[in-house]
């Protein structure tokens, strides 16, 4: 096998070094019962030809975004990613390294993470940031658990227009901390009211902007109204590139920032490995109770600045029963990937980024409103906006890929039962004039 | 022949004190390059990738566009790949050498399996597209559920889980929704060893569990009459990882698992150290309820400096109704995805205990670990448990004379020292490690498993050669001769031959810098 060094010989010489006669004799402590004689029932070894081979057949079963005229959004975009990103994610240094829990031998990974926390914070408009979540939707759960602890509180209203798997982790994780979850029906192309819910037992509100069906909103009065009452507000951000163009939801009074950084640098990966964001303001009882790793700075033995993990005593290896959240390996490649492309980005690009997406999504809301039967729900958007057709969502989206357009996310398949003509779609800087054409002129063949 | 044609010297002079140059003008000693924060070198003008320019559409936004700079710089494409090149190689890797941290598993990693997870057909695809467009996708997923249920004997599995500690949530979690479903609230008591992975005991409170530790035995495994006597009908669970973290194989598990459910409790096994049994020992024949498995440990996804992981987690019958949504299922050709609660319950009478997470899992990792374990076979897997297990000893053995191991008789896939060897030698565990960055080498891990004082876990992994087992024994004897000659020096210092010497951990924690400010850098550059 290509990747065992070891020789027949090389196994002889060990087992005598180590004094016994086979290497079924290290492996005496299993019960006798369920040791196995030979291989499972699965195929024998395989060549780098063979196992390509396989994948390629698998792979050719899908339809790629690359492939097609692509509107799919709802929590994950389809951006070009620099060939630069890719190259240096695949750095051996970077890619097959650990943790890094030795920092004289990892101040690549502590620098970048580092860097990664200050480009989050600035975006988001927080005062710091950790060195990233396993996705969006574990920072909204964890971001909850975090309201709880700071505030001492056991109740969180979600909005109804949070992306429903967002909500779904939220409460998944909420139920047995019991941490009581409420939330508010969707309301597609509009804010819902959030602030009746907010008592003094709340610990948070959850808002999504811009919201599931790509609605904008200002967060201002609501953060207002949580801290009135004593409640912090989590706002949730799952199109990162928005914040070029948008006000941060630190600005608007938000205490803690969750999002998906998966638009920068990541691609589609169907749903993972993505980047989970998470920022809070400068509070020492925040930053005690965040959860996940943090990069910070120090110097070294000869004064030379340098960078650790820092504050660990929050975190499960040192606290165990006491630690703020059980994550360990979390998502350090994806932060780096997306670390990356924030830096050839600059503000420049990231600004500039943000428009494109902004006008595509105009472009192609004013045509889709322009074809009978359909309807353009939202009219404050980013680069997402929700429509209503006069068929179910699930079979033009259906009919439309038998035509190769992946066309957007019927709000059903979130919603079970709900919205059944309410279509999602997302316009990003990869869709070309094309593409709009593509779309325009099958949807209205297919309604 | 001293001087070539041209005058240029070709062969080293002798200067007297190279020593005392040893401090350089620009912070840079060679290849070592100094290299500033983005922060400090960057512009927020410049950038590296061209894009179209803007038609100047008036914005929908209802009023909330920014008004005020973000203060990120960015930098040309040139300049990129330099900043992070640069600081790629402060960084150590398994592709540079050995990298023996206990538990952790760090193994070479194929990089067929990178090729394969950036087929456009398995990367560039959306989780919420058209289920017919991605049928391949989830053919896949299923093909890998199929290796693992049948690797552990299990008829279930959850893809879900992001890491490990996650999976043990899902696995948690599950067993919480199977106790609720019986109406058994006073069930809330997780035995967990003393030697577990700090992620049980965190894992456990967060499903509403609290936490009693069970001593370990002098021979390094559960002490079967603690066990015995803490079992009681307010026990929920036992987490208990196998092989352990003092790398040895748990001899009672069966016994174990029958008093467990005896009990009335579930057996959640921590599959941490999967690698070390993996083809030849099926978890499920030892009596398990619910596992995660490392896919970035026993399975060779890359662990990318912190991530990112993926531990689905494999089920006994027992609690297979709860698993979360969503998961594959397979009607004839077709694939389709169970992506609600509802569609569950109709669909096969189960009861989710939830959704762990949005999406379908760790997709780019589920390539990667199918494309290594098809390349392995089920000979090739067996194979790497019993390398692995085969170096450890073989270190082990190499070492025991010297270094004192923490129990007697051989291990599995690691070999666990304790500080006795360093007694009276005025050099520590810590020491001993940084030491090791001076030769060359990624310490093992350190202080951890708890149960054994000053711990030093090494697991080589079945990816090392005889020839390089070899050298790292070698030095790591000369490195235990020198403490106890008293050669302190060389690790109180250590590492000396590191992009960084020691770092303040103490500074860092006590006035935390987390993000830059340039008043802040202006302070430490002082």
């Amino acid at each position: 096998m290509r990747y065992l060094p070891l020789t027949p010989d090389d196994r002889t010489q060990m087992l005598e070094t180590i004094g016994v006669s086979s290497i079924d004799a290290l492996f005496t402590d299993v019960p006798e019962s369920a040791r196995l004689d030979g291989p499972v029932d699965l195929p024998r070894k395989a060549t780098e030809l063979e196992v390509e081979r396989a994948f390629a057949k698998m792979a050719r079963k899908n339809l790629s975004a690359g492939e097609a005229p692509f509107f799919v959004g709802a929590g994950a975009y389809k951006h070009h990613v620099p060939a630069t990103v890719d190259h240096l994610i695949q750095r051996s240094e970077f890619l097959t390294a650990y943790t890094p829990y030795q920092p004289e031998i990892s101040q690549g990974t502590l620098q970048t993470l580092f860097e990664f926390q200050t480009q989050v914070a600035r975006l988001t408009g927080m005062a710091v940031a950790n060195a990233s979540m396993y996705d969006g939707s574990t920072a909204c759960a964890e971001a909850v658990l975090m309201a709880s602890r700071v505030t001492k509180r056991k109740k969180a209203v979600l909005s109804g227009n949070l992306h429903p798997h967002y909500s779904a982790a939220t409460a998944t994780l909420a139920k047995y901390m019991d941490i009581e979850v409420e939330t508010e029906g969707a309301a597609p192309g509009r804010a819902d009211d959030l602030v009746k819910y907010i008592d003094d037992d709340t610990a948070c509100i959850v808002v999504q902007n811009p919201d599931v069906f790509g609605h904008v909103r200002d967060l201002t009065a609501l953060a207002e109204a949580a801290h009135a009452k004593g409640a912090l507000l989590i706002a949730v951000v799952t199109e990162i590139v928005s914040l070029g163009l948008m006000t941060s939801p630190g600005e608007m009074g938000a205490d803690i920032v969750v999002g998906e950084g998966q638009s920068l640098g990541v691609g589609l990966q169907f749903g993972g490995p993505y980047v989970g964001l998470f920022a809070c303001r400068d509070d020492r009882n925040f930053i005690r109770n965040m959860p996940g790793r943090l990069a910070g700075e120090t110097v070294d033995a000869d004064g030379r600045r340098g960078f650790v993990l820092t504050l660990s005593t929050r975190e499960q290896h040192i606290r165990r029963d006491k630690a703020t959240s059980n994550i360990c390996t979390n998502s350090g490649l994806m932060a780096l990937a997306w670390t990356i492309h924030m830096s050839l980005l600059g503000e420049k690009g990231l600004t500039q980024l943000a428009r494109l997406n902004h006008e595509r999504a105009i472009e192609l809301a004013d045509r889709l409103a322009g074809i009978k039967g359909v309807e353009l729900v939202t009219d404050a958007f980013f680069n997402e906006f929700t429509v209503k057709l006069t068929r179910p969502a699930t079979e033009v989206v259906e009919a439309l890929a038998q035509r190769g357009i992946l066309a957007g996310v019927p709000a059903s398949r979130l919603y079970p039962g709900q919205f059944e003509t309410h279509l999602i779609l997302a316009a990003t800087e990869t869709n070309t004039d094309g593409d709009l054409d593509a779309l325009e002129a099958a949807l209205k063949e297919v309604l | 022949m001293a001087m070539n044609t041209q005058g240029r010297p070709s062969r080293p002079v002798h200067a007297p004190d190279p020593g005392a140059y040893s401090e350089t003008f620009s912070g840079s000693k060679g290849l070592d390059q100094a290299e500033p924060l983005i922060f400090e070198r960057g512009d927020f003008d410049n950038c590296g990738v061209d894009l179209p320019e803007p038609k100047g559409l008036k914005t929908r936004l209802d009023g909330l566009e920014r008004k005020s700079a973000i203060g990120l710089p960015g930098l040309s494409e040139p300049e990129t790949m330099r900043h992070y090149v640069r600081l790629s190689r402060k960084n150590y890797a398994i592709d540079l050498g050995l990298y023996p941290l206990g538990s952790c598993t760090m193994k070479h990693n194929p990089r067929l399996n990178e090729k394969l997870a950036r087929l456009p057909g398995l990367s560039d695809i959306h989780p919420m597209q058209p289920q017919s467009t991605v049928q391949g996708a989830f053919e896949l997923i299923g093909e890998l559920a199929h290796w693992l249920m049948t690797l552990t004997n299990t008829p279930c599995v959850s893809m879900s889980p992001k890491a490990g500690a996650h999976g043990e949530l899902c696995g948690m979690m599950a067993i919480r929704a199977a106790l609720d479903a019986r109406g058994e609230t006073g069930r809330r008591r997780v035995l967990v060893p003393e030697s577990a992975h700090g992620t049980n005991p965190a894992t456990a409170v967060q499903c509403g569990f609290v936490t009693d530790e069970i001593p370990a035995d002098a021979s390094g495994r559960v002490d079967m009459e603690v066990f015995k006597s803490k079992l009681g009908d307010d026990v929920a669970a036992i987490m208990l990882t196998n092989p352990n973290t003092c790398g040895l194989f748990e001899r009672d598990i069966k016994e174990i698992a029958d008093l467990i459910h005896e009990a009335g409790g579930y057996f959640y096994c921590d599959g941490a150290n999967f690698n070390a049994i993996v083809g030849r020992v099926r978890p499920g024949d030892l009596g398990i309820d619910a596992m995660h498995i490392n896919l970035h440990k026993t399975f060779s996804t890359p662990h990318g400096g912190g991530g990112p992981g993926s531990g689905p987690t494999v089920f006994s019958e027992a609690l297979a109704p709860f698993v979360p949504v969503p998961y594959v299922i397979q009607d004839g050709e077709t694939w389709a995805m169970v992506e609600h609660e509802q569609e569950a319950r109709d669909l096969s009478g189960g009861e989710p205990f939830g959704r762990l997470v949005a999406f379908h899992g760790q997709m780019g990792m589920f390539t990667r670990a199918l494309s290594y374990m098809m390349s392995h076979g089920s000979d090739g897997l067996r194979q790497v448990a019993e390398d692995a297990v085969l170096n450890a000893n073989y270190i082990l053995a190499r070492l025991r004379g010297e270094m004192t191991a923490a129990f007697e008789g051989t291990c599995m896939h690691e070999a666990l020292f304790d500080d006795t060897f360093l007694k009276d030698t005025g050099v520590s565990t810590l020491d001993f490690a940084k030491a090791m960055i001076d030769e060359g080498y990624h310490p093992m891990t350190m202080y951890f498993p708890l149960v054994v004082h000053g711990a030093l876990l090494i697991e080589p992994t079945e990816t090392e050669s005889k020839a390089g087992l070899d050298r790292f024994c070698d030095t790591l004897l000369k490195l235990t001769e020198a403490a106890r000659d008293g050669d302190t020096g060389r690790f109180l210092n250590a590492p000396v031959h590191a992009p960084a010497k020691r770092l303040d951990e103490t500074r860092a924690a006590r006035s935390p810098v987390l993000t830059w400010r340039e008043d802040e850098t202006a302070q430490a550059a002082e």
